[in-house]
């Protein structure tokens, strides 16, 4: 699908090759790699206004623009798929101010940027993911003040992380965090994986790709390198499970990939297909086929 | 430092521009010691609490702790890291209001077991079987482990409080006011248990209060103190039936006079 | 069958189609020039000027065309507008007592050297819709007098000759710039001033209403308010000297507050400082009121816990692109994280109602 995004289509010669100056783009840089260097650590970065909303992924789309280069395949998506209102904004914005080619295919992607999901297929090395990410802090919730939880971060204080995950099994019988489930990184930072669901977090660990999040409107880079150690917050007799509805793809009938609950018609009717819009397409391509595909 | 002492308090003094906060304070603390700090308010009794415990920085003096690791060690020189450690170890804190020492939107049992979380407790069952047991310590029925404090009365606040701290099995102590506040039946309460609890563990304390009553019942040495210095200090029952400066047998005859 | 929320690209352009067309309206309705939104919309030019932090008056008039009028939105046209531009250069502070002001007043003094200057108000206007404005607009001529290039002596510095006032804190350190580095936090007065420079008008404005209400009072009189033109200059390597490179419109305000003293100090009064792009002083005395009480803490002043106070509070929420881009950002689809929140709350139920039907069975 989408065929037509394969080949490069030409640059905006107003702006900038991927809209950003070069000291600006060389400032993010320098942010990224202080941030591969201290992986999980919050790196403060001077955030620039870019032309979409603080909140729409301004973060990511400025990671995106300094690590791009001409040659790269661009793949956007939100919440797993490519043709969400926002990721077709985004990849459109870089087709213009960058001439990048773009695709669908998460493997033939060199960046993929996206919002709430880590793709179902595995990355490999050579790829960049990139997260847009709204709320960088994952004890914001625990601790509103920036000047404390920086301090609680660099001291290593994380009981307070712990207490929230305590409370919630005594109140409800289990963590009762479904998404942004905080991980820690090679046993030091804890970090917010972005609002992607749970489900996703073990991908988080040991990838092959560079993952970079970028917090346009919070002002913070952080990442993970390749093969970095990432570890879901949990208890020994109450282990991190990466949950998800209980079903089959409706289309490509997979069995162990992410599904979004689509409600089909005023009975209530519903179907559960993959949220990671290429890779049911390219099961579907390979004869899979689920009880709901036509 | 003298020696087998776990505290070693040597020439601590505070100011706040011309005034005073306290001044040229020393003293040691043995293990399983519990001294007592009385003097009016203003007297300088809490600035020194805060400067020993790290959370005021004194202009000058050594605050020399026995650590269990590399020995004594002066607590004012050391980073903000090992410092923060040792107060959620081998230190304890006991604030006069309840509500500074608790996190009143988290629930009975989660209060208890921050402290045991913090220095890397990651079993759930064990966490809660332990705040089950210091709520029973401290007088707090099972039932309640899961409700906020704010449910609580003043007394069950503090007493909250008193577990929250206990539960690392800290060596040191510092407790300022602990029975402010509450009424006299509670209080009583309170210091009986407070009194087998430091015997019990073997604890070393320093009790920063107004009322002799206080440190009759739980100090075994005393100091009292005035406009930041300490003007006698001594064995607790010496001191309060022999008061040898003015200002003691001042305080003294206006606690007897009551 | 399953559609997927595919064909989000025609969507977005037909969206985008859409809004052109309501945007320019009725055609039969001639369309606005940005000169005529520049001259007749002045204030609503220097509002985007001064939080969009570029002072372009066609710029800032062109974004309010296309924004349809909604500033916030202008605004954010322009900061994106304003991350394009390569920085050449610094220029030297701006010299306000050099300005050749429009308006000048002072409501601590009946007169001051250099007088009172009403200028172009509504203070005094009577707020009376004005119907023969919907039929012409033609106005009368304005009496004049020749402009006198004097300087115009700042009124604080009458207070400061005897010492009733705190002086100008002097810090000779080069500021941070909050639009090249993050803001980290504790901010000093110049990256708060900046910051407040570029805040939200509206929030700025109900902050300093706040301490006026008594959330951390600090009765303030406008010290002196004053509209008009200054030059820009910069310094040029090439020639080794600073030259004008154009001239702007700012409103300056300085506040004249109490204050009871402290150990160190005598009582005096002390200062509070806004300025801003354009004529924008409903801004410029917010700004001023809040500065001042944001330095309750170097001032020595209890703090009362009133949100003004709070400077991590007032700047991370001051600005109204990130504040709209965050707000509006939950419009997005999230229906990844809503999935998993509804597999939680079943997860959660389902152990609720087996807890008691057991109870129920027993």
């Amino acid at each position: 699908m989408n065929a037509q995004h394969e080949e490069p289509v030409t640059m905006d010669q107003d702006y900038n090759f991927a809209y950003l100056d070069e000291q600006t783009k060389r400032m993010i840089r320098r942010a990224i790699l202080k941030g591969l260097a201290i992986p999980g650590y919050q790196v403060p970065f001077a955030s620039r206004e870019m032309p979409m909303p603080y909140g729409w992924g301004t973060g990511g789309v400025q990671v995106s623009a300094a690590v791009m280069t001409r040659d790269d395949k661009f793949k956007v998506i939100d919440q797993g798929a490519d043709d969400t209102t926002n990721a077709v904004s985004i990849r459109s914005f870089f087709q213009r101010v960058a001439g990048v080619a773009t695709t669908t295919r998460t493997a033939d992607a060199t960046i993929v940027q996206t919002r709430h999901r880590i793709p179902e297929q595995d990355l490999v090395e050579g790829q960049i993911l990139v997260y847009q990410v709204p709320i960088p802090e994952p004890l914001r919730f625990l601790e509103p003040r920036e000047s404390e939880t920086r301090k609680m971060h660099s001291l290593e204080e994380y009981g307070l992380m712990h207490v929230k995950l305590y409370e919630d099994i005594s109140r409800h019988g289990h963590i009762a965090t479904a998404y942004s489930y905080p991980v820690k990184v090679e046993g030091r930072y804890v970090m917010d994986p972005s609002p992607i669901p749970k489900f996703d977090n073990p991908k988080l660990g040991d990838c092959a790709a560079i993952q970079l999040f970028g917090a346009g409107r919070e002002q913070r880079i952080y990442a993970l390198p390749p093969y970095t150690n990432a570890v879901s917050l949990d208890f020994e007799d109450h282990p991190f499970e990466a949950s998800k509805a209980d079903h089959p793809c409706g289309l490509c009938d997979a069995q162990n990939s992410y599904l979004d609950e689509v409600i089909i018609d005023d009975a209530g009717g519903r179907m559960f297909v993959c949220s990671d819009t290429d890779f049911c397409t390219m099961r579907q391509a390979d004869g899979h086929k689920g009880k709901d595909a036509a | 430092m003298s020696n087998d002492a776990l505290l070693s308090v040597r020439g601590v003094a505070k100011h706040y521009g011309a005034h005073i906060g306290c001044s040229d304070v020393s003293f040691d603390l043995f293990p399983g010691e519990v001294m007592g700090i009385v003097g009016e308010s203003g007297s300088g009794k809490s600035t020194l609490l805060n400067c020993m415990a790290g959370h005021l920085a004194p202009d000058a003096g050594e605050v020399v702790f026995d650590t269990r690791t590399d020995g004594p060690r002066d607590t004012l020189q050391m980073s903000e890291p090992e410092r923060r450690m040792l107060s959620r170890t081998d230190w304890a804190f006991v604030h006069q209001h309840a509500r500074d020492g608790l996190r009143m939107g988290v629930s009975a049992g989660g209060n208890v077991g921050e402290r045991l979380m913090a220095v890397g407790a990651r079993n759930y069952a064990d966490i809660r079987s332990t705040a089950i047991d210091w709520l029973d310590r401290v007088e707090i029925n099972e039932s309640r482990i899961d409700d906020r404090p704010t449910t609580f009365s003043g007394g069950m606040q503090q007493r909250l409080q008193i577990a929250r701290n206990l539960v690392t099995g800290p060596r040191l102590v510092f407790m300022d006011e602990p029975t402010g506040g509450l009424d006299v039946s509670v209080q009583a309460r309170l210091l009986d248990m407070i009194r087998s609890l430091v015997r019990d563990m073997g604890l070393s304390a320093i009790i920063v209060t107004h009322d002799l009553a206080v440190v009759r019942l739980l100090a075994d040495r005393l100091m009292v103190m005035k406009s930041g210095h300490v003007v006698e200090a001594g064995l607790t029952d010496q001191v309060l039936d022999d008061p040898q400066h003015a200002y003691t047998q001042l305080l003294v005859s206006s606690i007897l006079q009551v | 069958m399953y559609v997927a929320v595919k064909g989000g690209e025609q969507a977005i352009e037909n969206a985008h189609t859409w809004l052109a067309e309501e945007r320019r309206g009725d055609v039969t309705v001639p369309e606005l020039s940005v000169a005529q939104i520049r001259e007749q919309m002045a204030l609503a030019v220097n509002r985007v000027m001064a939080e969009g932090s570029l002072f372009d008056p066609d710029l800032a008039a062109l974004a309010i065309k296309q924004s349809r009028g909604d500033l916030i939105e202008a605004i954010f046209l322009i900061r994106a507008y304003r991350t394009t531009l390569p920085r050449f250069g610094v220029s030297a502070p701006i010299d306000t007592e050099t300005m050749a002001c429009d308006r000048r007043i002072s409501a601590t003094f009946k007169d001051v050297p250099g007088g009172q200057i009403l200028g172009p108000t509504f203070d005094y206007t009577h707020r009376l819709i004005d119907f023969k404005l919907a039929a012409d607009g033609e106005v009368d001529a304005v009496p004049e007098r020749p402009a006198d290039h004097t300087t115009m002596p700042r009124v604080a510095d009458f207070l400061n000759r005897e010492g009733l006032i705190e002086e100008a804190p002097q810090v000779d350190t080069e500021p941070r710039d909050l639009t090249r580095e993050p803001l980290e936090m504790p901010a000093d007065r110049a990256l708060r001033l900046q910051a407040l420079a570029r805040a939200d008008e509206g929030f700025t404005l109900s902050l300093a209403y706040s301490t006026q209400r008594g959330y951390a009072r600090n009765h303030a009189f406008v010290g002196e308010l004053r509209i008009g033109t200054v030059d820009v200059q910069m310094d040029i390597p090439e020639l080794g000297f600073a030259i004008d490179i154009g001239e702007i419109t700012v409103t300056e305000c300085e506040s004249v507050n109490q204050f009871t003293g402290s150990k160190t100090e005598p009582p005096q009064f002390t200062r509070g400082y806004g300025l801003v792009f354009g004529q924008t002083e409903r801004k410029a005395i917010s700004m001023a009121l809040v500065d001042r009480a944001m330095r309750w803490e170097e001032l020595g002043e209890d703090n009362v816990g009133a949100p003004v106070q709070d400077a991590e509070f007032v700047l991370y929420h001051a600005d109204n692109i990130q504040a709209t881009g965050f707000l509006e950002h939950i419009k997005l689809p999230h229906y990844v994280d809503f999935q998993s929140e509804l597999e939680l709350v079943r997860k959660l139920r389902r152990d609720v109602h087996r807890a008691q039907s057991q109870e129920a069975a027993e």
